[in-house]
C-alpha cells in the first residue's frame, strides 16, 4: 500500500484512537493509526475503567446526555466487539455507588448533585442520595464509618486493558494499519491531503484525526485547531485476586471480572509518569480499609500512576478544522465511558467529512474562548 | 526485632544478607557509618550461603568448602556494630533513599544516607511444557532444601538445564545419599566455539580444576543425556519427564524434575527506584549500569553482589565492599577503610575464567524462546503463542504487553517471565531484548497488606490529593 | 519427593488443612509441606492448576498459603512455630481471610 493511500489517519493509538479507527474501518474507510512506543506515556494503560455517568455535566449539561448516550450504546459495542473478536471485555451495569466517610463528605455529595440536576436542559439520570442503612443492603461489607452515599443505576464497569486489547485485535481483523514507534512530530496540508510527519517517514491521507491525548495540545494547532489541556497525575493501587465480594463498583474502588481490587483515585499536579507518592497511595488504602474493612489484610501487588487526559474545563472537545477541511479533534478524559460514541457516533461523522452539529456543537474548544470573552 | 524499633535513619542501608550484604555491612559498619541490614529470609547468607548459620547438614563434605567460607562472612557481619534484621522485606526504594521495609505485618519508611542494593540473583526463567505442574521445581529450591533443611531428593529425580549450579546441585544431593535417576543437558554443542576464545583465561582460574573435579564426580554415578527438547508431563503433577535427543523423543517416568539454566540478577527493587539498567547480550540479562565503585545512575544508590551482573559469590563480597568503602568516603571520609586498590585486584582475579564458563553454558534459544501453549507468565497463566500473537497484533514492548494479556501483573511482578516476554517480542519482532527492554516496576515491589500500606505516613497535601 | 537427612533441630507440631505435621525447628512452611509430602499448596486463582513450592526463595510466589487465618502467605520465607496452623489455598483468596 502506497503511503498516500490513507483515508483517514488516526493519531494516537489509546482507546479513544482504537475506538475510532474501529468506526472508521466499519464504515469502510482505509484507515492507518500512527502511535508513540511501549514506553510511551498512556492514559490508557492507566484508567479506572468505569463507564461512569454519575456527576456528570456540572457546567455543561449537554454532557450528562453525551455521556448517557454512550452508556446506554455500551451494551451493543461489547456485544459487537466480542461476535468480532472471540474477547469478551466484561462489560456490566449493575450502577454504582460514591461513598461517604462523614456526613461532611455526604452533604458535599448531596450538593453537588443538586446542582447538576438543577442545570436547565439536564437530562434525569437518577441519581439518589442514599443513607447507611439503604448502601449496605447492597453493599454488606461497607465498614462502620461509611454513613451513606449516592447511587446511580446507570453506572458501570468494563476490563479496560482487556477493552485496549480488543480494539486493537478487532482493528487489525478490519484491516487497519497501526503503525507504533511512530510518534507525529509535524502536520501539513498540501494538495488536498495531510502530511503526517514522523522520525520514520511521512503518512499521507484524505483526513486526520487526532487522538493523542494530551499530546492533542501540541498538535492541534498545525490543523488550525485547539486543545487546552491540564494533564495530571493519578494513581492506583491494585490487589490481589479476591473471591467477589463487591457487587457495585464504587468511584474510588471496583472489583475486576478477574477478582482484583482497584483502588483510587488521586490528583496530583505532577506530569512525571514514573513517580510515585507513597503517601497518595497510603491515602487510598487507607480510605478504602475504612469502606471494607475485610480489605485490610489483602496484599497489594502493584500500584501505579498515569497522566490523565484532561482538556482545561474537563469536558470533551470534538473539533472540525475551518482552515484544514478533513482534521477532527476526538478528545477526552473518559476514554471508556465514552468508546462506543467514539466508534459509532463521531466515527461515522469523521468517515463522512463534517461533524453532527447538532449532537456535539457543545463540544467545540470555541467554548474556551467564549469563556475568556465573557 | 518489630519495625517501630528501627531508627527513622541510618547512614547505610543495606538489602541483602548475602556475602555482598553481609560484607559491605561490617565493613561500613567497623568504619562507623549507621548501619542496618535487611534481609527477607529468616536467616543470614543469601542463597549461596543459605542457612549458614543453622544448616542441619553436619557432614561438611557433602555442602562443599566453598560453601563453608561463607560463615566467616556472618561471623563478621554479626560481630560488627551493623544492625542486622532478618525475616525483613523491603518493598519500595525511592530515588530519595527513602526504603519501605515490613517486618512481621508492620510497615516502615527509612531515610538513607545512602542504599547498597545486595538482592543477588535468581535462576534464569526455564520455561518448558509442564513447568508448573507440582513436582518440577527450581534447582536452586532444591539445594535452599538441601542447605537450610537437609532435605534431599528420595524418589525418581531427573535434573534438567546447564550451568555450574545445576552440576554442583548433582554433586551435592549425591554426596548427601541422594539418587539421581538422569542429567538431561540442553546445553547447545556449538558453545564450545565461542567459548574457546577465552578457554586460556579460564585454564589459570581456579574454576577450572574445581569444574572438571565436579563433572567427573557427577559423570561417575549419574547418566547424562544431552538433549534439545524437553517436557514435564503430568495430570494433576509431574508423572514423566519426555525430552528430545538426536536420536528421537524419549520419556522418563519422575517424581521430581530439577530445571536450571544459570542465574540473572534480580532486578526488581532497582528498576523501581529508577536505576537505568542494560542488557547483557554474554549474560542474556538486564543489569544495571554502574560506576567503578557499583554506584548506579541514582546517586547514592550501589548495587552490588550478582544483583549487579552475575560473578559468583567471592566476587560479592569483594562488591560489596567496594561499594562500602565509597559509601564510608562519602558520608565519613576521616574513617579508616581498607585499601580500595587492594580489593578491586581481589575482585579482578575473581572474574577470571567467568567469559568462559558464561558463553560455554549460555542457554539455547530454543529453552529461552518456547512456542505454543508453553506458560510464560506463571501467575497470570499466559502462554508463549499469547505473547508472540500479541507482538504480532503491533505490541512493541512487555509494558504494552502487559496491558493486553496481563503478563507480569501477578504477585511474582515479572520475575519469572520479565526476560522470557522481553526475548519474545525481540524474536518475533525481529529486534533485540536491548531494544525491547523490560517491564517498567514500582512499589511494593513485594506484596504488602492494605493494612500496611494505609499505615504510612500522609503529608496534608498527600491527603487532599485524594480526598477532594 | 524429598527425605531428611537426619532429624536435626527439634520437633514443631504444625497443622496443615487441620491434619497434624510434624516439622522441624529451621523448616520454613514451604519446607514442611514438602517434607511431609504434600503434593501442592494452592490452586491458582486463574485457572484452578494446582501448584507447589517452586523456587524456595521467595522470588515464585507459588507456595502461597493461608498461616494463622492470614491468606497469601509465602510458605518459604516463614519459619515453622509450634502451634501454628496452616491451610493450602483454593483458587481466588477469600477477603477478610
Amino acid at each position: 500500500m502506497a503511503a498516500s493511500d490513507y483515508d483517514v489517519a488516526v493519531v494516537g493509538g489509546g482507546l479513544v484512537g482504537a475506538a475510532t479507527a474501529w468506526g472508521l474501518a466499519r464504515e469502510g474507510c482505509r484507515v492507518v493509526v500512527l502511535d508513540e512506543g511501549d514506553r510511551a506515556v498512556r492514559a490508557s494503560r492507566g484508567n479506572f475503567a468505569l463507564v461512569w455517568v454519575q456527576s456528570k455535566g456540572l457546567g455543561l449539561p449537554e454532557y450528562a446526555g453525551w455521556t448517557i448516550r454512550s452508556s446506554n450504546a455500551w451494551g451493543g459495542f461489547a456485544q459487537t466487539l466480542k461476535e468480532e473478536t472471540g474477547l469478551d471485555v466484561s462489560f456490566q451495569r449493575p450502577g454504582g455507588f460514591h461513598l461517604a466517610l462523614s456526613e461532611k463528605e455526604l452533604e458535599a455529595r448531596a450538593s453537588i448533585l443538586k446542582r447538576l440536576h438543577n442545570q436547565p436542559g439536564i437530562v434525569d439520570y437518577k441519581t439518589e442520595i442514599m443513607d447507611r442503612a439503604q448502601v449496605a443492603k447492597m453493599l454488606p461489607d461497607i465498614g462502620p464509618e461509611v454513613v451513606g452515599g449516592s447511587f446511580c443505576p446507570l453506572d458501570g464497569h468494563v476490563n479496560s486493558l482487556r477493552l485496549y486489547r480488543t480494539l486493537h485485535t478487532a482493528i487489525k481483523a478490519r484491516g487497519v494499519t497501526y503503525l507504533p514507534g511512530r510518534r507525529v512530530e509535524n502536520i501539513t496540508r498540501e494538495g488536498g491531503e495531510f502530511r503526517l510527519a514522523t522520525a520514520s517517514g511521512e503518512i499521507r491521507a484524505g483526513k486526520v484525526a487526532l487522538a493523542a491525548g494530551n499530546a492533542n495540545m501540541h498538535l492541534a494547532p498545525m490543523v488550525g485547531l485547539e486543545a487546552p489541556m491540564k494533564p495530571e497525575r493519578g494513581q492506583i493501587v491494585v490487589t490481589e485476586r479476591l473471591r467477589p465480594f463487591l457487587n457495585h463498583p464504587v468511584v474510588t474502588l471496583r472489583q475486576t471480572d478477574e477478582g482484583t481490587v482497584m483502588i483510587g483515585d488521586s490528583k496530583e499536579e505532577s506530569v512525571d509518569p514514573a513517580g510515585l507518592t507513597l503517601g497518595v497511595s497510603a491515602t487510598e488504602a487507607e480510605r478504602a480499609v475504612r469502606l471494607f474493612p475485610l480489605l485490610a489484610n489483602v496484599n497489594v501487588v502493584r500500584t501505579w500512576s498515569a497522566i490523565r487526559v484532561m482538556t482545561q474545563d474537563g469536558f470533551p472537545i470534538y473539533d472540525e478544522s475551518e482552515t484544514h477541511p478533513g482534521a477532527f479533534t476526538v478528545c477526552c478524559h473518559s476514554g471508556v465511558t465514552l468508546a462506543a460514541n467514539h466508534a459509532l457516533a463521531i466515527a461515522p461523522m469523521i468517515a463522512r467529512g463534517a461533524l453532527d452539529t447538532s449532537l456535539v456543537a457543545p463540544f467545540s474548544a470555541r467554548r474556551f474562548h467564549v469563556q475568556a470573552a465573557g | 526485632m518489630k519495625a517501630s524499633d528501627l531508627a527513622p535513619a541510618y547512614d547505610l542501608v543495606v538489602i541483602g544478607g548475602g556475602p555482598a550484604g553481609l560484607a559491605a555491612a561490617a565493613l561500613a559498619a567497623r568504619a562507623g557509618l549507621s548501619t542496618v541490614l535487611f534481609d527477607e529470609n529468616p536467616g543470614v547468607g543469601g542463597q549461596i550461603y543459605r542457612a549458614i548459620a543453622s544448616s542441619p547438614v553436619a557432614d561438611r563434605a557433602v555442602l562443599g568448602e566453598d560453601y563453608w567460607v561463607g560463615s566467616d562472612l556472618a561471623v563478621e557481619a554479626n560481630a560488627s556494630p551493623a544492625l542486622i534484621v532478618t525475616g525483613a522485606t523491603v518493598w519500595s526504594l525511592d530515588p530519595s533513599r527513602v526504603v519501605g521495609v515490613s517486618i512481621a505485618g508492620q510497615a516502615r519508611l527509612i531515610q538513607a544516607g545512602r542504599v547498597i542494593i545486595a538482592t543477588g540473583s535468581l535462576e534464569r526463567p526455564f520455561p518448558v511444557p509442564g513447568w508448573t505442574l507440582p513436582g518440577v521445581m527450581s534447582a536452586g529450591g532444591a539445594q535452599t532444601l538441601l542447605k537450610a533443611q537437609g532435605l534431599v531428593p528420595g524418589g525418581r529425580t531427573v535434573m534438567a538445564g546447564g550451568g555450574p549450579l545445576l552440576w554442583l546441585l548433582a554433586a551435592q544431593i549425591l554426596r548427601a545419599g541422594g539418587k539421581l535417576d538422569a542429567i538431561l543437558d540442553t546445553t547447545p554443542r556449538g558453545n564450545w566455539l565461542r567459548a574457546l576464545a577465552h578457554l586460556p583465561d579460564f585454564v589459570l582460574s581456579p574454576y577450572f580444576s574445581k569444574g572438571l573435579k565436579l563433572l567427573r564426580e557427577v559423570r561417575a554415578k549419574v547418566r547424562v543425556i544431552r538433549i534439545d527438547r524437553l517436557q514435564a508431563v503430568g495430570d494433576d503433577r509431574l508423572r514423566e519427564v519426555v525430552f528430545g535427543t538426536g536420536e528421537g523423543e524419549r520419556r522418563m517416568p519422575a517424581d521430581l524434575l530439577l530445571l536450571h539454566q544459570g542465574v540473572v540478577p534480580n532486578v526488581n527493587l532497582a528498576i523501581a527506584a529508577g536505576v537505568a539498567h542494560a542488557w547483557n547480550e554474554r549474560q542474556l540479562c538486564f543489569e544495571p549500569v554502574l560506576d567503578q565503585d557499583f554506584e548506579t545512575s541514582v546517586r547514592g544508590i550501589a548495587v552490588a553482589g550478582d544483583g549487579a551482573g552475575i560473578a559468583g559469590g567471592t566476587a560479592a563480597a569483594e562488591r560489596g565492599r567496594i561499594a562500602a568503602i565509597a559509601a564510608v568516603r562519602a558520608l565519613k571520609p576521616e574513617a579508616l577503610v581498607p585499601d580500595v586498590q587492594t580489593v578491586r585486584q581481589r575482585l579482578q582475579r575473581e572474574s577470571m575464567g567467568r567469559a568462559f564458563l558464561d558463553w560455554l553454558n549460555r542457554p539455547a534459544d530454543s529453552f529461552r524462546q518456547p512456542e505454543g501453549e508453553t506458560i510464560v507468565c506463571r501467575c497470570e497463566e499466559v502462554t508463549a503463542r499469547q505473547v508472540r500473537d500479541t507482538a504480532d497484533l503491533g505490541c512493541e514492548g512487555p509494558n504494552q504487553m502487559k496491558a493486553f494479556l496481563r503478563c507480569g501483573m501477578g504477585p511474582c511482578q515479572g520475575r519469572l517471565c520479565g526476560l522470557t516476554v522481553t526475548e519474545l517480542i525481540a524474536a518475533q519482532r525481529g529486534t533485540t531484548p536491548a531494544e525491547v527492554g523490560y517491564y517498567r516496576l514500582r512499589p511494593p515491589v513485594k506484596p504488602i497488606t492494605l493494612a500496611e500500606l494505609a499505615s504510612l505516613p500522609i503529608a496534608e497535601a498527600e491527603r487532599k490529593a485524594v480526598e477532594r | 519427593m524429598f527425605k531428611r537427612l537426619a532429624d536435626a533441630g527439634v520437633a514443631v507440631a504444625i497443622t496443615v488443612d487441620g491434619k497434624h505435621v510434624g516439622a522441624r525447628s529451621g523448616d520454613t512452611v514451604a519446607a514442611a509441606l514438602i517434607a511431609a509430602g504434600i503434593d501442592h499448596c494452592r490452586t491458582t486463582p486463574v485457572t484452578g492448576a494446582p501448584r507447589a513450592p517452586y523456587c524456595l526463595m521467595g522470588v515464585c510466589f507459588e507456595c502461597l498459603v493461608t498461616i494463622d487465618g492470614v491468606g497469601s502467605r509465602q510458605g518459604c520465607l516463614a519459619p515453622v512455630r509450634d502451634g501454628m496452623t496452616v491451610e493450602t489455598q483454593s483458587g481466588k483468596r477469600e477477603a477478610g481471610r
